[in-house]
């Protein structure tokens, strides 16, 4: 039954056992529970990329043979083609299918104003779906990239540290855009539809149906103007030709330092 | 059983509160004070300010005038003083579809710093059963009960209860009222919003009636009802070939103001001696009604005469 022995006169000051408050495991390991619950959830932030190499390596013909054309990618098997654009998709399912849609949800049926009565802040729970969002592209980019290696030839990447930087800043700014859906949509099939609509423009412009070498110029040049046609061509110009992808960079640094604050500025907790 | 009927030990006081939206004017002029201890009833139409006003108290508005305290904090600018010491169950407010009853008590139970044994809960609200059913496969009532759950985990000196049992089918909002009558019992100060009569009537040791943003009555049911009760209303059956001169004789008490016939009834209205007066003189004539009674005033009467408004009390889709 619940006793109430608290005073009555003053407010003690509220215990601050994280920075978040009490609280914020059990709100992380709640919503990982949630997340895993969700089969949508597992089949597209997690397996899709993996799905998606096996798919096109050993279904799509060509995609095996030896590239013979001069270039940095002569002497390679076609399918290495597909890695920087399934990088881009493991970044934009959790960015953009998962994380708006989980917010919206949020919003729409009143759990942030729950929470927004309790101790525990409705930010929280935005700190978790970015964790699990974060989480969720690494483990299945990790995946992908395994899968490849043990299916496929690994090739090493000519310049490691500008891949990772490419991916550190495209998975930041795909993010970005994620986080500001999140912010405004006041209902999750909002959230779904702009979701969706940003999702596939974008893997379209990372390359997934025309990877690196046979897309379009102009397709292309549009394409490094986007948050995930930057990562995709960043991963791609780093990993193959050792190029330092300099514009690519700035488009993704130019994306996170517009999307943040925007979305800091619009996010309705209610 | 003894309940404070005048404000003592206040844990909420509202003075003279506003709240616009835009043009629209929610709350125009909101005066309460709540008991420690009480349960107190906010009783008005939809559309009153009800929920405004609740929420205002708990922090979640900024009001546009007037001041409001909370276990002696001011909500509006210290919103996180009273987070761990008031539990508030929101209108439609869900949780997660695939959340289960236990796992959602003992998440919210991990906020507070005191809080209440989630099993325990769980068992009080007859949820025991559920506990790992997901909140999207529970009823309704199921639902409501959780939601309750919820604003009690904190252990708060303070409960505000916003439209308990809407949807709620008539078993489980008896069940519900018992326990909120347990709740009180056990020292939590209920606020309870509400736009049934029935349920206000029932639980409130006190209550407001608020209409268009404004309170307009205040006290203990039974002193609302009282306040108006100079009139009796009664109804009677009359033996078959009643002469007419006693019916006549009946209108002509200085006690009586109508005698109205309904059906095979009559029904008489007048001041509070009207009965015995109506029944000595049809005695006199030697008349014995057949069947007599008394029609009581209900706090639906009063809410109909000071909002103007049609009261319900039954539960309306929403």
């Amino acid at each position: 039954m619940t006793t109430t022995t608290a005073p009555t006169t003053s407010v003690p000051p509220r215990s601050r056992r994280s920075v978040l408050g009490p609280g914020f495991g059990a709100l992380l390991r709640s919503e990982v529970r949630l997340f895993l619950r969700e089969p949508g959830n597992v089949f597209f932030a997690l397996a899709f990329p993996t799905v998606l190499i096996l798919g096109m390596g050993y279904l799509i013909p060509g995609l095996d043979e030896t590239i013979t054309d001069p270039g940095p990618l002569e002497g390679l098997r076609t399918i290495v083609v597909m890695i920087p654009p399934v990088l881009a998709t493991a970044m934009a399912a959790p960015a953009l299918t998962t994380l708006p849609a989980a917010m919206a949800t949020y919003r729409e049926q009143g759990v942030l104003k729950r929470l927004s009565t309790t101790p525990m802040r409705p930010q929280g729970v935005l700190v978790v779906q970015v964790i699990i969002g974060v989480v969720a592209f690494v483990v299945a980019a990790a995946l992908a990239l395994a899968v490849f290696a043990a299916a496929f030839d690994w090739v090493a990447p000519d310049e490691p540290l500008m891949v990772v930087l490419s991916v550190v800043l495209g998975a930041a700014a795909v993010f970005g855009v994620g986080l500001l859906i999140a912010a405004v949509a006041a209902k999750a099939s909002t959230a779904n539809a702009i979701g969706m609509l940003t999702y596939f423009p974008m893997l379209f412009f990372a390359g997934l149906w025309t990877p690196g070498p046979i897309m379009p110029d102009a397709v292309q040049t549009i394409g490094s103007y986007t948050p995930l046609g930057a990562a995709s061509q960043g991963i791609e110009a780093a990993w193959f030709a050792g190029e330092v992808p300099a514009r690519q960079l700035v488009v993704m640094v130019v994306y996170i330092a517009v999307l943040y604050p925007l979305a800091a500025k619009l996010f309705r907790w209610r | 059983m003894t309940r404070p009927t005048r404000p003592a030990d206040p844990v909420i006081e509202i003075s003279h509160l506003r709240k616009t939206y835009g043009e629209k004017v929610a709350v125009a002029d909101v005066s309460l004070t709540v008991s420690r201890g009480e349960i107190f009833g906010i009783l008005g139409p939809n559309g009153a300010g009800k929920t405004t006003t609740v929420e205002t108290l708990a922090g979640l508005r900024q009001a546009d005038g007037g001041t409001v305290r909370v276990l002696g904090a001011d909500p509006q600018s210290h919103p996180e003083a009273i987070r761990d010491r008031l539990g508030i169950q929101l209108q439609e407010s869900r949780l997660p579809a695939k959340i289960r009853a236990r796992e959602a008590l003992e998440l919210y139970a991990s906020f507070y710093r005191d809080p209440a044994d989630p099993a325990e809960l769980l068992a009080m609200l007859g949820l025991t059963d559920k506990a790992e059913t997901a909140f999207k496969d529970l009823s309704g009532g199921q639902q409501q009960r959780l939601s309750i759950a919820l604003a009690l985990v904190g252990n708060p000196e303070i409960a505000v209860l916003d439209e308990l049992t809407t949807g709620l089918d008539p078993q489980a909002r008896r069940d519900t009222w018992a326990l909120i009558e347990r709740v009180r019992d056990s020292g939590v100060t209920i606020l309870l919003v509400t736009h049934f009569m029935d349920e206000a009537e029932r639980l409130a040791d006190r209550l407001a009636i608020i209409d268009d943003g404004r309170v307009v009555a205040e006290g203990t049911p039974t002193e609302l009802i009282a306040a108006r009760d100079d009139r009796r209303t009664f109804r009677m059956r009359l033996p078959e070939h009643t002469p007419a001169d006693a019916v006549a004789a009946v209108r002509d008490l200085p006690q009586v103001e109508a005698i109205t016939p309904i059906g095979d009834e009559y029904e008489v209205t007048g001041g509070h001696r009207v009965l015995p007066d109506v029944v000595i003189a049809l005695a006199h004539r030697d008349v014995v009604p057949d069947e007599i009674r008394t029609l009581t005033r209900s706090l639906e009467d009063v809410f109909v005469e000071v909002t103007g408004a049609p009261a319900e009390s039954q539960e309306v889709p929403a």
